[in-house]
């Protein structure tokens, strides 16, 4: 059988699978559409949320980031990871216990006003839609990738199957097709990595393989990969390279980022109990870890496997030459991700670093540029099965891994989209008298309008797509997150305080990104050039969200203390919320 | 439950929410990235303790932060009488 048709039948099988589990879980009152009757199995829900929580870009791209900068990087993994403590400590439980369907209905109700309502809506709207957008696009190109159709036609396919079980079954379709997505995101994922692991240092545990003897050269894995960069010109994998302050926010950023996403924070309405919303986000980290304390053994492995690929003698040895170059090699410069240009014309692959302190070196060995012209940091994750010349059925769960990630996210950030726009502009502003069966059909045509949106979005993608979810980071980071925490931590804080915060802390970080971006991330409308010099004490754009949450604390707490405390019904819903006793399961207004 | 014993419950809530969050940062923005500098002489694998908590030690620690508040707090509300029936 070739690759081809093996493809298709695995993503063909888990796609029937999902459409099986969508038909099975058909939502038949808002609160299995909104929180799946709030009878979901904690570690049944971690699963979910780790599927929702991790996206194509985590599973395709996460381990090359990782791979191309070493430690620097490591801010995503501490930052995409971290978040969970947060929202196990300082929101879920509490949310839970409040039992309404969406965030804005917390903002709204807390704060007693709907303008924050509509403030929360907006937000949830703006970095929702920015972040589907990219899932739609990984749809796309994971199925143009790997089924040979265009990359519209993947689209089309993939929003079809989104809309069957989003839908007909709204959350509960979801997360029972959320689950099935993990599992097969994660097997793999796990395989290469397994097998690559074993054949550089003979490792089973990948997390193990990574601080383990690399075999071909008998020194530590990592302090070879270091080496071996450095002779070729590149900074060392290890070393500490770019500003602590910056590191730190960054991945601070990341981290309440994380918590104040609405699609994550959505995910723990799901459970029967308070105890089970902490408990389940301890379960959600746990599957999470499996594949984040992977991806920095697969990035730095297979860095390390193509640099030994392309120098088998050494790097102060003749390169492999063009003609003989492995077979995987040729198959990806099919894709574009991977081309290849004889700068010196003698048929070998020179691949180094082509900065002004190693041209001395660059000279003395006759080299005139690197010819690894193009190499995408995708690829360390998509070609693995290949490099370590694992059998097709492996290469073709690699494609259904990708298109679970993208799905499970989209369909996760749909929800979170379609009940803002049924249950909290809808419900609670527009038409307040409507009937049961009336919200569950508008949260149906929301869902299905918001499908086609995506769709009609990722087909043509704004040119910002990619800068944009760094605003979708900041957003969440400082006003969705800041308002949570102090509507459950201050039973004083009024509406004034956490509108104001929330507008502050908003303000602050999209002017702070859009000073550097450009306005609306229009190219050439920044004010200041995007680089270290320029940013105000080193904070990069994409690491402000954390200066916009203090901001926002700040505000609001000075806003309290001319203004005064919250009414005091508003003080006992507060008092309520923070014990667990009496969360039912399902309380609609 | 009566007042006092509703603010010595939070009390008692918000004090191990802050012995948590003390080692979440000190795992993460301390050794994983700060005090990295400091740890560099406690070799791992070709690298130092503060690359390791950096890239698994933190999650790992994160994991275990998780369910042991998850635990704790489970025997709060019983003494409390505050759990869900």
């Amino acid at each position: 059988m070739d690759q081809f048709t093996l493809n298709l039948l695995v993503v063909g099988a888990s796609f029937a699978l999902y459409i099986g589990i969508a038909i099975w879980a058909r939502a038949g009152t808002t609160s299995e559409f909104y929180a799946a009757n709030r009878g979901v199995h904690p570690v049944l829900n971690g699963m979910a949320t780790a599927a929702d929580w991790m996206s194509a870009a985590s599973f395709i791209s996460m381990a090359g980031l990782i791979a191309f900068v070493g430690y620097g990087n490591s801010t995503f993994l501490m930052g995409w990871t971290g978040g969970y403590v947060l929202l196990a400590m300082l929101l879920a439980p509490y949310l839970r216990k409040f039992g309404r369907f969406t965030v804005p209905d917390f903002i709204g109700d807390r704060f007693y006003s709907q303008t924050a309502r509509i403030v929360a809506v907006i937000s949830l709207l703006v970095m929702s839609i920015t972040y589907v957008i990219g899932q739609m696009t990984g749809a796309g190109v994971a199925f143009s990738r790997f089924l040979e159709v265009e990359s519209s036609t993947g689209l089309f396919i993939a929003s079809a199957v989104v809309f069957v079980y989003a839908v007909l079954g709204g959350m509960k379709g979801i997360t029972y097709t959320q689950v099935a997505q993990y599992i097969v995101l994660i097997i793999a994922y796990t395989i290469p990595a397994v097998f690559i692991s074993l054949q550089l240092t003979g490792q089973f545990l990948p997390q193990m393989g990574l601080f383990s003897t690399h075999t071909e050269s008998g020194l530590p894995l990592l302090a070879r990969l270091d080496q071996v960069l450095v002779e070729l010109g590149f900074r060392d994998y290890t070393g500490h390279h770019s500003s602590t302050l910056n590191m730190v926010l960054f991945t601070m950023s990341l981290m309440i980022g994380t918590a104040g996403l609405p699609h994550v924070i959505i995910r723990f309405f799901t459970v029967p109990k308070v105890s089970d919303a902490r408990a389940s986000a301890g379960w959600a980290l746990v599957f999470i870890a499996l594949l984040y304390t992977v991806a920095p053994a697969v990035g730095a492995m297979a860095r390390l496997n193509i640099i030994t690929t392309i120098y088998p003698e050494g790097t102060s040895e003749t390169p492999v030459s063009y003609e003989e170059r492995p077979e995987w090699m040729r198959n990806w410069e099919q894709t574009g991700l991977l081309a290849f240009e004889d700068k010196n014309d003698d048929g070998l692959i020179q691949y180094y670093n082509a900065t002004p302190e190693f041209e001395s070196v660059a000279e003395e060995r006759g080299w005139e540029g690197n010819e690894m012209v193009t190499f995408n940091q995708d690829i360390l994750v998509l070609a693995n099965p290949e490099i370590a010349n694992l059998p097709g059925w492996v290469i073709a769960l690699i494609a259904a891994g990708g298109l679970a990630a993208a799905l499970s996210t989209a369909a996760g950030l749909l929800l979170a989209i379609s009940s803002a726009v049924s249950h909290d502009l809808i419900k609670s502003v527009i038409n307040p008298g409507i009937s049961e069966k009336g919200e569950l059909m508008a949260a149906r045509i929301s869902m299905g309008l918001a499908i086609v949106l995506a769709t009609y979005l990722g087909l043509n993608p704004p040119g910002f797509a990619a800068q944009v979810v760094a605003l979708a980071f900041g957003l969440a980071a400082s006003s969705l997150f800041p308002a949570i925490m102090m509507g459950i931590f201050s039973k004083k804080m009024n509406a004034t305080g956490a509108i104001v915060g929330m507008l502050v802390g908003l303000g602050t970080t999209v002017l702070y990104i859009f000073t550097y971006l450009g306005w609306f991330f229009i190219p050439e409308t920044n004010m200041l050039p995007n680089n270290a010099d320029n940013w105000l004490l080193g904070i990069s754009p994409l690491s402000f969200g954390a200066v916009g949450a203090i901001l926002n604390f700040v505000a609001a707490y000075l806003v309290l203390k001319v203004t005064g405390e919250a009414p005091e019904e508003i003080q006992e819903l507060v008092e309520s919320i923070r014990v667990p006793r009496g969360a039912g399961s399902a309380q609609a207004h | 439950m009566s007042d006092k014993s509703a603010s010595a419950y939070w009390a008692a809530n918000v004090r191990i929410i802050t012995i948590c969050l003390v080692i979440w940062a000190l795992v993460s923005f301390g050794f994983g990235i700060i005090f990295r500098p400091l740890l560099s002489g406690i070799p791992i694998g070709g690298t130092d303790l503060g690359f390791w908590f950096a890239q698994q030690g933190s999650i790992l620690t994160f994991i275990v932060l998780i369910f042991f508040y998850a635990q704790y707090m489970n025997r709060l509300d019983r003494e409390f009488g505050v759990d869900e029936v």
